[in-house]
């Protein structure tokens, strides 16, 4: 187990040094720092002065450790855009976009296990087949569309549900959070329900045919031999066992949740890090880009080692292959 | 094969050498190949209505897309016959609509059927060449890694292993994004077409990559491919004649479920303002200028593209499903 972690570790600082190279030069070599900073009658000097400053003549691995160093303290320099700094403008946003995060999965995750189970014991009802052909036509929709349609037809036609926006949020110290208020949550239900749309039917998916292959096995004919009621087979033999793959994909999928944020925060003006990485893109502020990159990155590596130590925990195989090798 | 009606004009079909059994010299076998395909896969492809219906529906929108110029009613990109007083205007059916807008017009006045049209178009060419970009090098690289083995092999396997970390929408949109601070100083109208190419094509080659490199540890090993190489053939030679044929039925699977997805990252990425300009109208770039008019109620503007646009993917998603199904090719 401690070596399986330790190898993964490694891999996962391997992943981030390369991601953190490709940040550096974007960072370094794609806009000129010193331009986006002085004016346009700054004198050749003061230029020059600029660049000794910020050490932009120190050899390029120098430049890169330094890069890596403050990237750890989490500083990321001053947005070329809004002047100020990143790391600020990160704190700023970075609620707004897990909160809806988090509320998509939960969505996904509620709805999926039920409606996969469902699918699963009554393989043949008519409203299986209507939750499978709802999840393929989530899964063939893209993000925006589904955005746009529940826009279309929960605010502009019936009017009930705010289109854009995070609503009121109350300020919690270093949290500002939508969860408290009417208006917060209120804004919450459509963004969340396109964010999570995708996962949902992946989940449904996957819970259904999990649970088509349990329950033909042996032991659940047994657990019926015995004479168990229907509910405890289901859920208490079945479904239990149905959920080691579920909570591997579940737990890639959330890094694939905050990737859709993007689009989904663009769609509802949601005021989280996903649309400032967009409006970082199509103004080519790249110290947002790298800080940006850099952050989901490690979110995601993170996801991944859980994900990995969560699975040799609750599958023995596993564990018995890493005692091996 | 038994029992199969055989369709008109097609002599009856030898029967199909399968993979991994018979004679293993494959290229003997493969001169047939297409007339298995007939029959084969026609089997299937006739068996189920839904294919079918996708199949055709398909064919009907890519032959649309294509031959826009003979049969759209309007040029979108003439901008003599706009005219802003057509702006607005709902489809034929509604309220002031004109019998010569079908679906209406956008907020230039464009008619929204033939910028549908020309719309499709560049989506799929966009699509089709990002899939040929993504094939040419996962393949290749699929191929090397598996062929060469060691460090080729664990190094370009890392690569995609860090690459598969994230989403591929997300590293589309970062080259696209490095590609415009790049490119922010030079006018790119025409330009922004390959670099939606290039963004899209290099976010999906991971995936042929690994199942052309699985493939190809396999077939590394067989005699037919020792026999190549003591005949003195250079690997080069081996790798694309010899081992490349056989890796192609999960490509071709692969491919398909990936032109749908790279029509809709196309699309998602004009959507987000980082692709195409509105001057290019593409079905995602219209869905994002008719998003900003759905609240004063001109539906039509989102609506017909982006209906367009899910019946295209939902299409090529069936088919892909049913390749997959059908050639059940090795790829779990």
């Amino acid at each position: 187990m401690l070596a399986f972690a330790i190898r993964r570790l490694l891999e996962a600082i391997v992943v981030m040094l390369t991601v953190a190279l490709i940040a550096f030069a974007l960072f370094r070599y794609v806009g000129d720092p010193v331009n986006q900073m002085v004016g346009q009658d700054a004198t050749l000097e003061d230029r020059a002065q600029i660049r000794r400053d910020l050490g932009l003549e120190d050899p390029p691995y120098a430049q890169f450790a330094r890069f890596v160093a403050n990237a750890v303290r989490f500083e990321f320099g001053i947005s070329y855009q809004f002047k100020q700094p990143v790391t600020a403008m990160i704190a700023d946003r970075f609620p707004a976009t897990v909160e809806l995060a988090l509320a998509a999965a939960l969505f996904a995750v509620a709805l999926g296990i039920l409606m996969g189970v469902y699918t699963g014991i009554y393989r043949d009802s008519w409203l299986s087949k209507v939750f499978l052909a709802v999840s393929l036509v989530g899964i063939s929709l893209p993000t925006f569309l589904i955005g746009i349609l529940l826009i279309y037809v929960f605010s502009v036609w019936l009017n009930v549900l705010p289109s854009f926006g995070r609503g009121e949020a109350v300020n919690l110290g270093f949290w500002r959070t939508g969860l408290l208020t009417a208006s917060g949550l209120k804004a919450l239900i459509l963004p969340a329900i396109t964010l999570g749309l995708f996962q949902m039917t992946l989940v449904t998916r996957l819970v259904r045919a999990e649970m088509l292959e349990v329950l033909r096995t042996d032991y659940i004919k047994f657990a019926r031999a015995r004479g168990l009621p229907e509910r405890a087979i289901n859920f208490g033999h079945a479904l239990k066992n149905t959920l080691v793959p579920v909570i591997t994909v579940i737990g890639l999928q959330l890094g694939a949740i905050v990737a859709f944020a993007i689009i989904t925060e663009t769609v509802f003006q949601w005021p989280g890090m996903g649309l400032m990485f967009i409006q970082a893109v199509q103004h080519a502020d790249i110290p947002v880009m790298a800080a940006y990159l850099l952050l989901v990155a490690f979110l995601f590596v993170l996801i991944n080692f859980i994900v990995d130590l969560i699975y040799v925990r609750i599958d023995p195989r596993i564990r018995i292959l890493g005692r091996g090798a | 094969m038994s029992g199969v009606p055989n369709r008109a004009g097609f002599p009856p079909p030898p029967t199909p050498p399968r993979k991994g059994e018979g004679n293993p010299v494959a290229p003997v076998a493969r001169t047939r190949y297409p007339k298995w395909v007939d029959s084969d896969l026609m089997y299937s492809f006739t068996r189920s209505k839904l294919v079918v219906a996708a199949a055709l529906l398909t064919a009907l929108m890519v032959g649309a897309a294509f031959l826009a110029p003979l049969i759209a009613p309007h040029d979108p990109y003439d901008l003599k016959t706009l005219d802003l007083l057509n702006a607005d205007l709902p489809p034929a059916w509604v309220g002031r609509g004109e019998a010569r807008f079908l679906l209406g017009t956008d907020d230039q006045g464009r008619d929204i059927l033939s910028t549908i049209l020309y719309g499709t178009r560049v989506s799929l060419l966009i699509g089709l060449c990002s899939v040929l970009l993504a094939i040419g090098l996962g393949v290749t690289l699929g191929l090397w890694a598996g062929y060469a083995g060691g460090r080729i092999d664990s190094f370009i396997m890392r690569i995609a292993d860090v690459q598969l970390t994230f989403p591929a929408i997300l590293t589309a949109l970062l080259i696209d994004g490095v590609a415009l601070a790049i490119f922010k100083n030079y006018r790119l109208e025409g330009g922004k077409f390959w670099v939606l190419v290039i963004s899209i094509g290099l976010a999906y080659w991971v995936q042929y990559a690994r199942t052309v490199r699985g493939v190809t540890l396999v077939e590394r090993n067989k005699e037919y491919v020792e026999a190549a190489r003591l005949i003195g053939l250079r690997p080069v030679k081996i790798m694309f004649q010899h081992i490349l044929p056989n890796v192609l039925s999960p490509v071709l699977v692969i491919a398909t479920i990936n032109l749908a997805l790279a029509i809709i990252t196309e699309a998602t990425l004009s959507f987000l303002g980082v692709g195409l300009s509105p001057t290019e109208p593409s079905l995602g770039t219209m869905i994002q200028v008719g998003n900003r008019y759905l609240f004063s109620g001109s539906w039509w503007m989102v609506a017909f593209p982006g209906l367009t646009l899910a019946m295209l993917a939902l299409a090529v998603n069936l088919l892909g499903d049913w390749l997959r199904d059908a050639l059940n090719p090795k790829l779990r």
